[in-house]
């Protein structure tokens, strides 16, 4: 179907009049250029997906061997920062979907001010991360820098319901962790990634730029940001909430 | 299979693979089997490559451009081309079948095999047969008796290999594997580590020395370090406190022992296994993962406390414990003796 | 010129166009920063024929070592970072960049007719990449080395050597997301920047076998990257994924590493199939025998080779019903080559055949790849791969499939489009000795490990036992040969940018879309986007349109 797009209109040299300022000289279309960025970018999330996976598959694996150790594992999360984060996150999918469709409407206010909340949003998700993982730390559940069984052989008074594990099986606790903080990890990166290129974004809106027509990055990213987004819908049941009531 | 073919070309294969230099020698019953296999696999190759150079000179020659200025286009042809879909895919199909049952022979021992215990560490075998007979980098066997391996590393991946009885497995961490043979030849061999474990892997080397039975027998006689594998592990059973709690008494916190081995046992998880030798080290390792139905989740576990060779003792005195009459024995004096006194390391405990 | 080669229609009168993309610009500044698919494909034959000079190198030291059993010539911990170095670099830094960053991002635009790839700016950023894991890799070499061979074993790389496993492992890293970015360049090249006409089925074989590469690429690497991102922290920090003290499983790691590296061997061969393709078709004159079987075998190898990873663990302890399961797909991925091989050999048949060094190097590739290929498939018969792996009989296996097959094919794709990348002809009756000396080099070389394997010598081997020494002996002095074999076109290719003949748009009189422009091509390629109204190897269409070439000047 592209082709025939083509066929229809032989271009010549670059630069020619009446062309978008945007399309680059190898692409004879808009239309073309911008399915090519859009097609391109959905294979980009298909190479993180394999890359999230080989850690997902390591946690299946692990769970079903250590399944007492992931349950009292995921005891010690913080409940309230993951469900807080979770919605903080699904709030700036939305109003980052906001912007991208500001963008569509060639509005510039709209759009500058989408892209900020969910700037703020993201910077929000990884403040509230990082104290996490501190708590995790001070907690001494970070495996190989500073971790300690004593919690999981112990009862904590927070967590009475907790029956104590062998220390056998508080050794695994490890596994948990070390996925925990890989994925989550991971995941923090791919959003501090965002982050950054949002802060970028904001700089082009401002000066002007995707509320022209010409909208395929806000787009990418956009769909970037989604995909980060979904990554953090599985990664929270996982991680929080699926051993929750056992 | 050649030798159900023709028993006397058979021979003949054989004696002039033995002289000709590039050829391993063929000690073990399972060689001939993979020698067999090998010459199905050859031929195919020979075959194969055969046709394709073949037509490759052939055509080459037959239309050279001097020969055949004008070229005739040829779209493709069905028939042609599912014929040799069919064919390598039905010759790759029979080296699977073939293959697989000769993996399976090689990896499924005889329940009569004696068993050997291999531990592998940087850079050395240390093999240790149960009456007690320790070696390093070497390992001596009986002939005309099929012989079991169990195997496991200390540290690294390391893997067991002897290409005169085309036998190999890998050595790994925290888990026994088995390999056996069956030795027809007396004679010394190489035994290699082939898989690379760090600086000295080439060094991982020994020898096999297969002997007649009655040499064997001399053998073990001549190096014995007093007491079995099966002994040391009864001392190191009182010294760990195992016999505490599994002294096979009825109101004994542990379960008994005695005849356990070869069972299969309910776990607490609702599932059944099977008490084999890796059952048996994994439950002094990992009590939690194994534990028993109807006892309480209370044995420590020994991670870091007892040596491989150590749990190879353990896992051979439980494994050759009929009844509990010498535990009970053991607890009597014990108590008659002041207590408080720290049992004595045994041997095949880590020092910490 | 021999009577034998092809005539060359335009060489006598041929002059080199005046503009073309080798001087649309000067200056290192422009190389360094040019968008132009051409001239990264330049840039990368160069980083990737540099890195191949290290592992050359490397090889030459391990063949040395190994003529004396006693491997005296360096000590045991010198061997294993030598061997190391020579698998990493010639894997992750000649073998699978150089057909598809090379070859690939030269014809790929050219042959379905485009400008340039989807993303050039994409593109250029994956040269860097590639050269910044290749900075870190020298890196790595220089100070110190790494010695955990090139497969990165748990838990010896993660607890037990000492060396730069992390600034090593970091390299590939990098290096990695070079191949997914070019892989996801051609995948969307492919799809959406066809010339008007070329059809799925018009494309030549080459674009197919490439895309089957690009998806290998795009869903393989991310997996590598992971597993070497948590053996870099399980080193770094002590996380536990593969440490079994921490609950880990060093088998997992495995896993990981070969469900990447089987697809990537198969990275490593199809471009070669593509680059065989074009030339058994163009020199023997005919369209490649059953176009849909090749072009679909490709993707076949594609998407069965994601199946087979654990045929490199089948003495590992995975459990016995896995490994039947595993060996059935190998066997079944090995059916797809076979059809290859065939449908080459018969498109020879009533063809009018001429022998130029490519088709010399494909004739190579057809036989050494035959005999490296079912070979494989003695490893992969579960029984007979308990006495072969971990051998010689392995090491002879890949170096028929990477260095006979894969890097013949390379030379012959660098010989046939020398003309199209440089204007000007290679010395042919040097291109003809080289590629002999190659064929018998190599198998002096790797034959005689076949043998060994047999024998029992295991690989990784630093020192082996006197028995051995004669067919090892036989392997250093084909070794020497094969240097020469490599030395020599290096020699006369360099040479040939200057003195060359002049070689004209189409020397060859080949078919495809890249032949009909100027050779060296212009920087955007074609000046009209070109409309394609012929089958892929349509040589009637060629005797027609022959002098119809576009060039400027
Ligand atoms: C370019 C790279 C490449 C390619 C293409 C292949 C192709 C194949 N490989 Fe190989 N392989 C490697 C590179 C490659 N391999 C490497 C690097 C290793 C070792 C890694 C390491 O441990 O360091 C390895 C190791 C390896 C192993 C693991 C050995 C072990 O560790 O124990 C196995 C086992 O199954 C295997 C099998 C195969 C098979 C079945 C094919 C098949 O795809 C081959 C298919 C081709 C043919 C079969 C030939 C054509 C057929 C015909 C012309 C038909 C002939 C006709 C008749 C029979 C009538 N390979
Ligand atoms: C693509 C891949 C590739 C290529 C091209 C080669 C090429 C060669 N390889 Fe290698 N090889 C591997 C991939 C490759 N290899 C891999 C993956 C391993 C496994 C590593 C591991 O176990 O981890 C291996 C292992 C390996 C071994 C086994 C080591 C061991 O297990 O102990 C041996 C032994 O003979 C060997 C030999 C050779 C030889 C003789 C060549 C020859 O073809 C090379 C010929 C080239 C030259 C001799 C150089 C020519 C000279 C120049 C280009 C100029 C040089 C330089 C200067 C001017 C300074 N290779
Ligand atoms: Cu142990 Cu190699
Ligand atoms: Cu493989």
């Amino acid at each position: 179907m592209d082709s025939q797009v083509i066929a229809t209109q032989p271009t010549s040299a670059h630069g020619e009049h009446g062309h978008s300022p945007h399309l680059r000289h190898h692409f004879a279309t808009v239309a073309q250029q911008r399915e090519a960025a859009s097609f391109g970018m959905w294979l980009f999330l298909l190479t993180e997906i394999m890359f999230f996976g080989g850690m997902f598959t390591a946690y299946l694996i692990y769970r079903n061997w250590y399944y007492p150790a992931f349950v009292a594992g995921s005891h010690w999360m913080i409940m309230w920062a993951g469900t807080l984060n979770t919605t903080v996150l699904i709030c700036s999918s939305f109003t980052m979907a906001m912007g991208v469709y500001s963008a569509e409407m060639r509005n510039r206010k709209a759009l500058l001010r989408y892209l900020f909340i969910t700037l703020c949003f993201g910077i929000v998700f990884l403040g509230i991360k990082a104290y996490e993982w501190h708590d995790e730390w001070e907690h001494h559940h970070v495996p190989g820098l500073n971790f300690s069984i004593n919690d999981f052989t112990h009862v904590d008074q927070r967590y009475p319901q907790d029956k104590p594990l062998a220390p056998d099986m508080a050794e695994k606790t490890q596994a948990y962790f070390s996925l925990y903080f890989m994925l989550t990890g991971v995941h923090a990166l791919h959003m501090l990634v965002g982050v950054s290129i949002l802060v970028v974004l904001l700089f082009h809106a401002w000066r002007g730029a995707y509320t022209t027509g010409h909208m395929t990055t806000i787009e990418n990213f956009g769909l970037y940001w989604h995909f980060v987004d979904i990554v953090w819908i599985f990664l929270f049941p996982l991680l929080y909430l699926i051993s929750r009531h056992q | 299979m050649m030798h159900y073919i023709s028993p006397v070309l058979w021979q003949f294969l054989q004696k002039w693979l033995h002289r000709f230099p590039l050829f391993p020698p063929e000690a073990s019953t399972i060689a001939p089997y993979t020698d067999e296999f090998y010459f199905y696999l050859l031929l195919i190759s020979l075959v194969g490559t055969g046709i394709v150079v073949a037509m490759v000179v052939g055509f080459s020659v037959l239309y050279r451009k001097e020969r055949n200025p004008e070229a005739t286009q040829i779209e493709g042809n069905t028939l042609l081309e599912a014929t040799w879909t069919i064919i390598p895919l039905g010759l790759f199909l029979i080296a699977f079948v073939w293959g697989a049952l000769l993996y399976f022979r090689i990896y499924n021992p005889p329940t009569n095999a004696m068993n050997i215990y291999i531990v592998g560490k940087q850079w050395m075998w240390k093999a240790e047969h149960p009456g007690g007979q320790h070696e390093i980098n070497a390992l001596h066997v009986p002939i005309n008796r099929p012989v079991q391996l169990t195997m496991i590393s200390q540290d690294v991946f390391h893997s067991f290999s002897i290409p005169a009885f085309r036998v190999k497995r890998e050595v790994i961490p925290g888990r026994y594997t088995t390999v056996w043979f069956q030795v027809t030849q007396p004679g010394t061999y190489h035994l290699f580590c082939t898989q690379y474990c760090g600086t000295l892997h080439s060094q991982m080397i020994g020898e096999v020395v297969a002997m007649s039975p009655e040499d064997y027998q001399a053998w073990t006689a001549t190096s014995t370090s007093g007491s079995s594998l099966a002994q040391n592990g009864e001392r190191l059973f009182a010294s760990l406190g195992c016999n505490q709690c599994h002294s096979g008494s009825p109101e004994a916190r542990g379960p008994n022992l005695a005849q356990m081995y070869g069972t299969k046992v309910q776990l607490a998880n609702g599932s059944t296994a099977m008490v084999d030798d890796a059952f048996l080290r994994d439950a002094i390792l990992n009590p939690t993962l194994h534990q028993m139905a109807g006892f309480a989740p209370i044995m420590p576990t020994y991670q870091g406390q007892v040596s491989e060779e150590g749990l190879i003792s353990l896992v051979e005195y439980i494994k050759n414990l009929n009844s509990n009459y010498r535990i009970q024995q053991t607890l009597t004096t014990s108590q008659i003796q002041p207590t408080g006194a720290a049992p004595a390391p045994g041997q095949g405990t880590v020092k910490q | 010129m021999s009577s034998t080669s092809i005539v060359l229609p335009d060489q006598q009168t041929a002059t080199m166009p005046k503009r073309s993309y080798l001087n649309s610009s000067y200056g290192l500044k422009s190389w360094l920063l040019t968008l132009d698919h051409k001239r990264i494909a330049i840039l990368y034959l160069i980083t990737t024929v540099f890195f191949f000079m290290i592992g050359g190198t490397a090889a030459a030291l391990i063949r040395l070592n190994l003529l004396t059993p006693g491997g005296e010539l360096m000590s045991a911990d010198t061997y294993n970072k030598v061997f190391s170095i020579h698998g990493l670099i010639m894997v992750f830094f000649f073998l699978v960049p150089i057909a598809p960053a090379v070859l690939g991002n030269f014809c790929i635009p050219l042959m379905i007719g485009a400008k340039d790839v989807a993303f050039p700016r994409l593109n250029l950023t994956s040269w860097y990449l590639f050269v910044a894991g290749g900075l870190l890799e020298l890196y790595t070499i220089i100070w110190g080395g790494i010695d955990t061979g090139w497969t990165f074993t748990t838990p010896l790389s993660t607890h037990y050597v000492n060396t730069h496993v992390i600034s090593g492992a970091m390299g590939i890293f990098v290096a990695g997301f070079s191949s997914i970015l070019t892989g996801l360049n051609f995948i969307v090249t492919i799809h959406r920047l066809r010339a008007p006409g070329m059809t799925w089925f018009r494309l030549p074989l080459f674009i197919w076998s490439y895309y089957a590469t690009s998806i290998i690429f795009v869903l393989a690497t991310p997996v590598i990257a992971i597993a070497l991102a948590l053996v870099m922290l399980e080193r770094f920090t002590g996380i536990g994924v593969f440490d079994p003290a921490k609950g880990g499983d060093p088998l997992l790691f495995q896993h990981l590493f070969w469900f990447y590296s089987h697809p990537a061997v198969y990275v490593m061969i199809l471009p070669g199939m593509g680059v065989m393709s074009e030339v058994v078709a163009c020199f023997s004159r005919k369209r490649v025998f059953g176009y849909t079987a090749v072009g679909f075998s490709s993707v076949a190898i594609a998407v069965f080779s994601f199946f087979v990873w654990a045929h490199h663990m089948f003495i590992m302890g995975i459990s016995n019903y896995s490994a039947l399961v595993f060996s059935l797909m190998t066997m079944l991925v090995a059916v797809p080559s076979a059809i290859k091989i065939f449908n080459w050999s018969s498109t020879l048949y009533k063809g009018s055949i001429s022998f130029d060094t490519p088709i010399l190097y494909a004739f190579s590739f057809i036989g050494l790849f035959t005999i490296g290929g079912l070979t494989g498939v003695f490893l992969a018969a579960l029984g007979m791969n308990i006495h072969l792996t971990e051998t010689y009989f392995i090491v002879a296996h890949f170096h028929y499939v990477m260095v006979g097959g894969m890097v013949s094919a390379v030379m012959a794709g660098l010989h046939f489009w020398w003309p199209k990348i440089t204007g000007r002809m290679y010395p042919e009756m040097l291109g003809r000795l080289a590629a002999s000396i190659l064929f018998i080099g190599f198998n002096l070389t790797f034959f005689p490990q076949f043998i060994l394997g047999y024998m029992g010598m295991p690989r990784r081997y630093h020192a082996y036992p006197p028995e051995f020494q004669i067919l090892n002996v036989l392997s250093t002095a084909g070794a020497s040969v094969l240097a020469i074999g490599y030395i020599l076109p290096g020699i006369y290719l360099l040479w040939s940018l200057k003195y060359g003949k002049i070689a004209g748009s189409n020397p060859w009189r080949a078919p495809g879309l890249e032949w009909q422009v100027q050779s060296p091509p212009l920087e955007e390629n074609f000046i009209e986007t070109p409309v394609v109204d012929f089958e892929a190897y349509d040589f009637e269409w060629l005797a027609k349109h022959e002098n119809e070439v576009q060039t400027v000047g």
